[in-house]
């Protein structure tokens, strides 16, 4: 029984486990931070980013001038942007049986796993996961394929080049592996590959294992999964949160008596409060607009934003903002609104009273309806003649690498009345504007992240009761900057098995039983 | 008695002896105890039990029945408790042999009864009411009486197990106080029979294994040396203080609670004088107890007047122990010992510090509380060691916040446990406030700004967190130095506050409404102790405080449109919210605060809000406000007007209130019979109503000053008030009106007008006020009509009515009588009070 990891990012995990004869594959993330190291795809051409200088080496020598350009003593790769896939030579994929998703964040890089690897399995996933998952790539795609770029840069990525740059590319791990956006057409053919499940439905693998996906509460249709034999249970939690947000609970009471638990998907700012990082959201928003200034939110179309639209439903007019519009711009971002309130079944027990009076889950839907919130596909078209300032954006990519925040960082960046609030935890802010340097609009930190943090970790496993837990590295430490923080660890009796990217662990299993079938014809023979 | 009472007491004792009855309300029978205790406090008990014979008739009926509820059979004791407590009539109900049955073992100690808690709490307040005489004693101990209190003191109900306890320490004093008093030999054969037995169970119940047993026996002696202050008691002590001291042997030691109350009550008495081993005793404990059961006792030693210095130091270091741990642990390298006066962290301290997360909190707060409390008494322990206090509330709040990163092992897990913990930052809060009445060294003085800052900037700190924080600011900023030979703030803390006011900012547009009460709670602070600075005033123009105080009127939550009110209301006085007229829209007129704070009082759909309008526009009144100043009279009567529609009470008394400002204005200050008087504040701002009303009106202006109040519309205002359906209103109108007539009696009437239609109208229209029909306006008066109907009210009579309470009516023994009966029917309906 062995846990083969191909993933170093805790938050965005890809491990594929073998038991019983079967091979599962826990999730398929992407992680997508490899795009800092590139400058930004400027939707409306940007005479700033155009006449950026080349980089040159120390010696002068400036061959490298027309794939890398300097930006405020930051060097930036001038190329379409690349993402780093999991680890595909570890173990064949092509082999893998199952894969099992647990959020749609978990499921970026499905389509470079099913398309690319001989995979002919089957994929389950809750039917929110894969409708919003959908639209997250789709998203990603239409970002990527708007802007083209003729130029493809590889030189860099030459190791004995590469370790004469400067860091952080000169530290970028396996860039040879990095890969492009893939395509809508690798996109659907993906997606036709999943199953639907639905919470603690029962899946038979060939007889020899089931799997059960269980409320995870983190995130529309989010699982953890059970997968068990008669005698051997494996909990995989990945992505699961205890706060009352608009997902349905957690199940944890499913979760006990596992032989072993691997946990991922831990909140990755495990020193912010949600409750205190939504307050100063709304605080510095208020603030901004109230001074004439405009506020960006670069964030995913789905998740925390419908959250932040709820809060801000309740405060606009506290805070007196009724007449500030709101935009959310992205080529999902109506598909998104309109998913959100018909997964009823998927969403806590308030919102889904709220379905029977009959009234919408999420209250955005009056904001529309009133024209506080308007959306649109992207700032071309109809957006260009509602505009009106000051005005609150939220629109993607986090990174801000690519999508219509790009034009809002170009636009808005040179006023200090504005301000960009960063609520997603996937990037460092810091490392995001990094290319928009030297910048005058404020920039204001406010991750959001409900997953788990350690004291509720603590709380679980005393509640489920593990035999062993496996779990990223990452999480068996103080993070580095904070190392006499002891309480920012998972702290458990007998200690966590540690894995990291591109290693293959033994699962402590103590097999005692097995059950076995004996054909009549063998027992009489025996007898 | 009065005759109609003695008249109706023969049916209520027959109803409430009677089981078939329903048993009258327990509210009720308190009342006819508490008036029997008025009745046989003024006289003779034993002559009211023989001119109302029913009531020992009642005392029988009640031992004779069978099912009688609990209720009134408890009754019955005390009510035979309080007859007995004069010595003649004990004898009298002696004779009848009434006594023994209700209180002996053939009474209701004996039966089925005995099994309600409220029967055994009336035994027990029966009897301590009827110990108070020599006689008393020897029936308790007849009866046997004592040894059953001794059961009841570990009773299941914890009223019942207390009242025996201080029922024990009653006897134990009147057994004392006779001819034992003034002895205080601790010898046994000294003392009276019935005070040696309880000393004996006393005794005995220190020795025992049990601790309930134990915790009853310090209980009991911690009211006596409350409560006793007989010479006995110091022998009591020399005779029980070896049993006391050998509690400590005892690991754990046994009710350590109860020993520390004990201790300190003793320490408190007269035993000190006498007996110096206490101190000893108590140096013990200090060091047996453990940290956090040593806290309580090393606090109230402190607080002692008189103590030796070497057990002032040690309870000091108790209390200092813990912050001694914390700072030893957060040091980033080895300092020198005894960071704390010599109090350096031990082992023991630390172990419960890191041994849970609930033992390190309750411990760190416990500290932190007790030498907060400390910090402001005469008697605190000197030298006091500020600069350490102030560095270890530093430490404490930054270990809470996770802004601190301690080498030490011990240093890693107290930042482990404490981060994030709301109840050690609020108590590390409020300490560090009450350490700002003390000075500082400059560096700690910084630290203590700069982690008040990163509380009031986190987005971590609760709204409690918050609130607390803001206070702990103020104090510390309006503690700051004065720059010598300057008026104005120091440098220091205008750089602070220019830090500090982007974050008032912030909160001030927080989602949570309590962050935006606080923030505005603390500018109102602020700007009432520093308006005049220049300083403050220019850090606060430049920011946009002012202008987001002002938006926070129309605040969705009441309370915050409150504090918005009051705070704009402050700002405004000070010249800090009229925002200079913009350039690039000359013409446009910005609402005045004024305009906007009269919508407030009119449209407001919450009281808090037009509450806090009234006192602002009362305060501006009385300091002149500029706004105000432009037309006095104009301003007053549209406040009025709206007052006087206004459905809170509190907003129609906080408009009397303002009118009689006016008054106080136009007329002179009240006089010094006038428990309110106005006066100027010290630090009054600036304005020009002074100028345009004079301090105290000559006589000759009086005319001019009526006509004023009339156009005004205060006379219909206050007339109305007088028969506002809620007392302080009518009561606040009537001092006003008296004030006015006074003003108004030595310069005569101006204007004969006693007999004039208008008079005789207005007086028509008051006494349907009176009846209740307030539709009718007064229309407008005459200064002559007010005067003489002012002078035709008996205003005197009406204060005097007012003044008694609104049930002095119902309240009388009769109508409670009267009620009792009815209620069973004994009485017709229409001859009960209702209320």
């Amino acid at each position: 029984m062995k846990l083969y990891c191909l993933s170093g990012h805790p938050t965005l995990p890809c491990n594929v486990l073998k038991f019983k004869s079967t091979t599962v594959m826990l999730d398929c993330g992407l992680d997508m931070t490899s795009t800092l190291n590139f400058l930004p795809l400027p939707l409306v051409q940007s005479p700033r980013l155009s006449n950026l200088p080349g980089w040159s080496l120390k010696d002068g020598n400036a061959f490298l001038d027309k794939e890398l350009k300097e930006c405020s003593g930051h060097v930036f790769v001038d190329s379409v942007p690349e993402f780093c896939l999991p680890e595909t030579e570890l173990i064949d994929l092509s082999t893998v049986d199952v894969i099992l998703i647990s959020n749609y964040h978990c499921m970026m890089a499905l389509p470079y796993i099913t398309e690319h690897t001989g995979f002919t399995g089957t994929v389950y996933a809750t039917e929110p996961t894969v409708q919003i998952g959908r639209l997250l790539m789709e998203e990603l795609v239409n970002f990527i394929e708007r802007v083209p770029k003729a130029q493809s840069a590889s030189l860099w990525k030459n190791k004995d080049i590469q370790r004469l740059l400067p860091s952080p590319l000169k530290d970028a791990v396996e860039v040879s592996t990095w890969r492009r956006c893939y395509t809508m057409q690798e996109v659907n053919s993906a997606l036709s590959k999943i199953q639907l499940v639905g919470y603690s439905q029962k899946i038979e693998l060939f007889g020899a294992v089931q799997v059960t996906p269980l409320s995870s509460g983190y995130a529309l249709g989010s699982s953890n999964w059970i997968i068990q034999s008669h005698y051997e249970k494996v909990s995989y939690v990945s992505g699961s949160s205890l706060l009352t947000t608009h997902p349905q609970p957690m199940d944890q009471a499913s979760l006990k008596n596992s032989d072993v638990l691997i946990l991922t998907g831990l909140t990755q700012i495990p020193t912010a409060n949600p409750d205190g990082m939504v307050g100063e959201f709304c605080s510095n928003l208020a603030l901004t607009v109230r001074n004439g200034g405009n506020v960006l939110v670069p964030c995913y179309p789905s998740g925390v934003i419908y959250d932040l639209l709820e809060c801000l439903y309740q405060y606009i007019d506290s805070a007196g903002l009724s007449s500030i519009p709101f935009y959310f711009i992205s080529p999902v971002a109506n598909s998104s609104l309109e998913f959100s309130q018909i997964f009823a079944e998927w969403l806590c027990h308030n919102k889904q009273t709220k379905v029977y009076l009959p009234e919408p889950p999420f209250p955005h839907a009056e904001l529309i309806q009133t024209n506080k919130l308007k959306h649109y596909p992207s700032i071309h078209g109809d957006f260009s003649n509602d505009f009106r300032q000051p005005c609150v954006v939220f629109t993607g990519h986090p990174s801000l690498r690519f999508g219509d925040v790009v034009h809002f960082m170009e636009l808005w960046g040179k006023s200090s009345l504005n301000t960009v609030i960063f609520t997603e935890p996937d990037f460092s802010y810091l490392e995001a504007l990094a290319p928009y340097q030297p910048l005058a609009m404020k920039c204001i930190y406010c991750p959001i992240d409900t997953r788990l943090n350690f004291i509720q970790v603590s709380k679980l496993l005393k509640e489920v009761q593990p035999l062993h837990v496996v779990c990223p590295e990452q999480y068996t430490q103080p993070p580095p900057a904070q190392s006499h923080r002891m309480n920012l660890m998972i702290d458990c009796q007998p200690p966590a098995m540690s894995y990291r990217r591109a290693e293959v662990l033994a699962l402590p299993f103590k097999r005692r039983y097995e059950k076995i079938e004996i054909m009549p014809e063998v027992g009489q023979g025996s007898f | 008695m009065d005759p109609e009472c003695s008249r109706l007491l023969p049916a209520l004792c027959a109803v409430l002896a009677d089981p078939r009855q329903p048993v009258a309300d327990d509210t009720c029978l308190e009342k006819l105890l508490d008036w029997f205790t008025t009745v046989t406090e003024a006289g003779s008990s034993l002559l009211l039990l023989q001119e109302n014979p029913c009531l020992v008739e009642l005392l029988f009926r009640v031992l004779k029945s069978q099912d009688l509820s609990s209720r009134i059979l408890s009754f019955s004791l005390r009510l035979a408790g309080i007859f007995a407590a004069q010595e003649d009539c004990f004898q009298y109900l002696q004779q009848g042999e009434l006594l023994p049955m209700l209180f002996g073992e053939v009474g209701p100690l004996g039966g089925a009864a005995w099994t309600a808690p409220a029967v055994r709490s009336g035994w027990i307040q029966g009897l301590r009411t009827l110990a108070q005489h020599p006689s008393a004693l020897r029936f308790l101990a007849a009866c046997g009486a004592v040894d059953t209190i001794f059961s009841l003191q570990g009773d299941s109900s914890l009223f019942v197990a207390s009242a025996a306890g201080q029922l024990l320490v009653h006897i134990l004093d009147l057994a004392m106080r006779g001819p034992a008093e003034g002895r205080c030999s601790p010898q046994a054969c000294d003392w009276p029979a019935c005070a040696q037995k309880i000393v004996c169970h006393i005794e005995d119940s220190l020795c025992s294994i049990a601790t309930p047993q134990v915790t009853q026996a310090l209980n009991v002696l911690t009211t006596v040396f409350g409560h006793c202050h007989g010479l006995w008691t110091q022998g009591l002590w020399v005779r029980l203080s070896p049993l006391v001291a050998r509690l400590l042997e005892k690991d754990p030691v046994p009710a350590s609670h109860s020993l520390v109350d004990l201790l300190l009550s003793v320490a408190r008495s007269s035993v000190p004088s006498s007996d110096r081993g206490l101190w000893e005793t108590l140096a013990q404990t200090l060091s047996h107890l453990s940290p956090t059961q040593a806290g309580p006792l090393a606090l109230g030693i402190l607080k002692l007047q008189d103590c030796p210095q070497a057990l002032r130091t040690q309870a000091f270091g108790v209390l200092l122990q813990p912050l001694a741990c914390v700072l030893e642990a957060a040091a980033q390298a080895p300092g020198p010992p005894g960071l704390l006066g010599g109090a350096a962290g031990d082992p023991m301290t630390v172990d419960v510090l890191l041994c849970s997360k609930s033992a390190c909190v309750g411990l760190l707060c416990c500290a932190l509380t007790h030498l907060g409390l400390l910090q402001p008494l005469p008697q605190r322990p000197s030298p006091w060691p500020q600069a350490p206090l102030l560095g270890a509330a530093v430490t404490v709040l930054r270990l809470c916040s996770g802004s601190v990163a301690p080498t030490s092992d011990v240093g890693g897990r107290l930042c482990a446990i404490l981060v994030g913990c709301g109840r050690v930052q609020r108590a590390a809060l409020d300490f560090l406030g009450a350490l700002s009445q003390g000075a500082g060294p400059q560096e700690s003085v910084m630290q203590v700004f700069s982690v008040l800052l990163e509380y009031l900037m986190s987005p971590e700190s609760s709204s409690m967190v918050l609130k607390k924080a803001f206070q702990a600011t103020l104090r510390w900023l309006l503690s700051s130095p004065k720059t010598p030979g300057c008026c104005d703030l120091d440098p220091r803390t205008q750089l602070f506050l220019r830090e500090l006011l982007p974050v008032l900012q912030k909160r001030l547009c927080s989602p949570c409404w309590e962050v935006r009460d606080s923030g505005l709670e603390f500018l109102t602070q602020m700007t009432r102790h520093w308006g005049g600075q220049a300083g403050f005033r220019q850090a606060l123009l430049a920011s946009e405080v002012p202008e987001l105080t002002k938006q926070l009127l129309q605040d969705p939550e009441s309370y915050v449109r409150a504090s918005a009110v009051t705070a704009t209301g402050q700002l405004s006085s000070w010249g800090l919210l009229a925002a200079p007229a913009s350039p690039e829209r000359p013409g446009a007129q910005q609402k005045s605060l004024l305009v906007e704070l009269l919508h407030v009082l009119c449209a407001d759909s919450e009281g808090f809000p037009r509450r806090a309008v009234m006192q602002v526009f009362t305060e501006w009144l009385r300091d002149g406000h500029a706004d105000v100043a432009e037309d006095p009279e104009r301003f007053v009567a549209r406040v009025l007007q709206a007052a006087s529609r206004d459905q809170d009470w509190e907003v129609r008394a906080q408009g009397l209130e303002l009118a009689l400002v006016f008054l106080g204005r136009l007329l002179g200050p009240r006089g010094s019979h006038c428990p309110c008087a106005v006066a100027l504040p010290e630090a009054a701002p600036p304005g020009t109503l002074a100028q345009a009303l004079p301090e105290a009106a000559p006589p000759g202006t009086l005319a001019q000053a009526l006509q004023v109040l009339c156009r005004v519309q205060l006379f219909e205002f206050a007339f109305r008030a007088l028969f506002d359906c809620d007392r302080p209103v009518a009561q606040k109108s009537c001092d006003l009106l008296l004030f006015l007539r006074a003003k108004a009696a030595p310069c005569g009437s101006p204007q004969e007008a006693g007999d004039s239609p208008n008079v005789a109208s207005v007086e028509a229209t008051l006494q349907r006020w009176q009846a209740g029909e307030q539709g009718q306006p007064l229309g407008y008066l005459e200064p002559g009509a007010v005067m003489a109907v002012l002078r035709s009210i008996d205003l005197e009579g009406l204060r005097d009515t007012l003044a008694e309470s609104s049930d002095h009516v119902e309240k009388s023994p009769r109508s409670l009588l009267q009620d009792m009966l009815a209620a069973v029917g004994v009485l017709g309906e229409n001859e009960a009070d209702c209320y």
